[in-house]
């Protein structure tokens, strides 16, 4: 109190910090501004290009989505496919490692922990030669299932994280009301984590959506490229224009960004409050 | 609720509630209680265990192409490590993983260590702001790396752009094309997209010293620098060894920035264990000398692992 007479006295020794978070920001930040700036300016050449796009133009776009169409189809299938899969194998496997009592849990939490630190080239060595006996490769469903790979393991942990949280009382009430553990899980757990799942879901798009190393291994084809493989194929030739290209890489971080402004609540927002009273 | 009492009553026989709670429901509860975690348990096995077995017995036999078509893999015993280690690349491929994985732990910590201190300070807007901040985490890699390929183009490349304007330098620095600046480039780049992670999990753990003990410091003249060194320091110990451990784990991993900015070059310049071993089993599609390379990565990325289970494990019984 005797430090900050009044609060709006604080509020203008606090405003220095704010400007200063906003030019540090700024500087983090330019890349992505640079991205789409550039993507704005389809220029003969990248020289006159200017600082702020005064001639917005979206030829760039045009022709990245041209280019690219075929092969953000592709990645939204891979991404929507993950995360049915991910949900699929990860709600049940959270709840089961969160409230049973199973014999083995520890084990599995802690294969769920390393597994998230072996490197994806490792596992694409020789989910490369499984693949090509399955005849997976340059498949959708072969990188749905690569993609979930790494993104069940964050899921899950994600997930029992929260369903720990869960008051037993719950559960049991429905148990009492002579509900199976499925339907216990169906009817209660499930609603009761719809904002986990959420967040588990939007990272396990985020996941296969960026996913790169699996779709540069598991491809061999020139048609079956995810949107990932459209931007590494840009920066293998000799780039002349990089106006698509940056119109690309905007198109590809789109999902991120919503991510960012929209889905901030599902991270934070806590749905137990009025659930048991 | 009636209903459901009924329901109850109908399907618990009495004689299931006498004999069944002890001997018979067990096996079934505990199976139905095992389907749950089942498919995780059998994706694990199938997409970490069984690669993790199969790259260690490919590591042993000479598995090409042909192998494909043939299903011939001759054991070849240790052949494929001894002509890895013997490999004069392999020296420069540690030498640039030790390198690029310290140099971007070092840059991507003491930066986002000042951002949690600042943010810290709950000014106006702070809260917007750091989640802005996440953006960079957020992004494909591979789109980050092309913007960055972008911007350090040696000709038209906005950095060389502004540093020739502002005279810092006077001819264009090769970022990207020249072996002497390769390595720092992309350590750059990766410190970039390493700050939001740094950052976010040292904010939160400041959040959990008690203000108390900087209230109870001042008093005694701990304030500043002496604040951070006495009390944030040592309270923040467990979350800087996690943030460090997972640091260079994560960083091990990276192959998307290096392919795209890079591709390992020029000159092998950024060539790591992990481009490495892309570049053995997918270019050279000589899978048993780039699964003996991953499993190098695999047993330096596991000693780190088991660091951090320990840390972690400390840091929650602490």
């Amino acid at each position: 109190m005797s430090r900050y007479p009044t609060v709006k006295h604080a509020k203008n020794r606090q405003l220095p910090y704010t400007v200063l978070a906003v030019v540090f920001l700024a500087i983090m930040l330019f890349p992505v501004y640079w991205m789409m700036n550039t993507s704005l300016q389809p220029g003969p050449s990248a020289v006159n290009a200017t600082f702020i796009p005064l001639h917005p133009s979206f030829a760039a776009y045009r022709q990245a989505i041209s280019d690219q169409l075929g092969n953000m189809e592709t990645s939204l299938l891979i991404a929507f496919g993950t995360v049915i899969v991910t949900l699929a194998v990860a709600t049940p496997a959270a709840y089961g490692l969160a409230k049973f009592k199973l014999p083995f849990g520890r084990g599995v939490m802690l294969a769920l922990l390393i597994s998230q630190m072996i490197p994806g080239i490792v596992i694409a060595n020789s989910l490369y030669t499984v693949y090509v006996k399955l005849g997976l490769l340059n498949s959708v469903l072969g990188l749905v299932l690569a993609d979930s790979s790494s993104a069940i393991p964050f899921a899950i942990l994600i997930l029992c994280a929260f369903m720990q949280s869960i008051p037993p009382s719950l559960v049991e009430a429905a148990r009492v009301d002579g509900a199976g553990h499925w339907r216990a899980f169906w009817s209660i757990v499930v609603p009761v984590s719809r904002n986990s799942i959420i967040t588990a879901a939007l990272f396990s798009f985020l996941f296969a959506w960026s996913d790169f190393v699996f779709a540069l291994t598991m491809t061999t084809s020139n048609t079956f490229r995810p949107l990932s493989l459209g931007i590494y194929d840009y920066l293998g030739s000799n780039v002349q224009s990089w106006a698509p290209v940056m119109a690309t890489a905007t198109l590809a971080s789109v999902p991120a960004i919503i991510l960012l402004v929209f889905a901030q609540r599902y991270i934070s927002a806590g749905t137990l409050g009025g659930a048991v009273k | 609720m009636a209903l459901s009492v009924s329901k109850v009553a109908r399907n618990v026989s009495p004689v299931e509630t006498r004999v069944g709670r002890g001997r018979k429901r067990r096996p079934l509860e505990l199976a139905t209680q095992l389907v749950f975690v089942l498919p995780a348990v059998v994706y694990l096995c199938l997409f970490f265990g069984y690669p993790l077995a199969k790259n260690l017995v490919m590591s042993f036999q000479n598995y090409t192409t042909s192998t494909f078509f043939t299903g011939d893999a001759p054991w070849v015993g240790f052949a494929n490590y001894v002509s890895v280690f013997k490999d004069p690349l392999f020296k420069t491929t540690v030498i640039n993983t030790v390198l690029f994985t310290a140099g971007s732990i070092a840059g991507q910590f003491v930066i986002g260590m000042a951002l949690a201190l600042f943010f810290k300070r709950h000014f106006p807007l702070s809260g917007i702001l750091r989640s802005l901040l996440l953006l960079p985490w957020l992004l494909p890699l591979i789109a980050s790396s092309s913007i960055w390929k972008w911007m350090l183009d040696q000709d038209s490349g906005v950095l060389n752009q502004t540093l020739l304007f502002f005279h810092v330098i006077s001819s264009p620095v090769p970022w990207l094309s020249s072996p002497n600046f390769a390595l720092v480039s992309v350590i750059m780049v990766n410190i970039w997209l390493g700050i939001p992670f740094n950052a976010t999990i040292l904010y939160s753990g400041l959040q959990g010293v008690p203000e108390e003990l900087y209230e109870a410091g001042s008093l005694d003249g701990a304030t500043g620098w002496k604040a951070f060194r006495y009390i944030t320091w040592p309270n923040l110990r467990p979350v800087v060894s996690v943030v460090l451990v997972l640091g260079v784990v994560y960083t091990l991993k990276v192959l998307d920035i290096i392919l795209g900015l890079t591709g390992g070059g020029p000159a092998n310049a950024t060539q790591t264990l992990a481009t490495n071993s892309y570049q053995q089993s997918f270019v050279q599609f000589s899978f048993g000398t780039g699964a003996a390379i991953s499993n190098v990565l695999v047993v330096t990325s596991l000693v780190f692992a088991l660091v951090y289970l320990r840390l972690n494990r400390r840091a929650i019984d602490e």
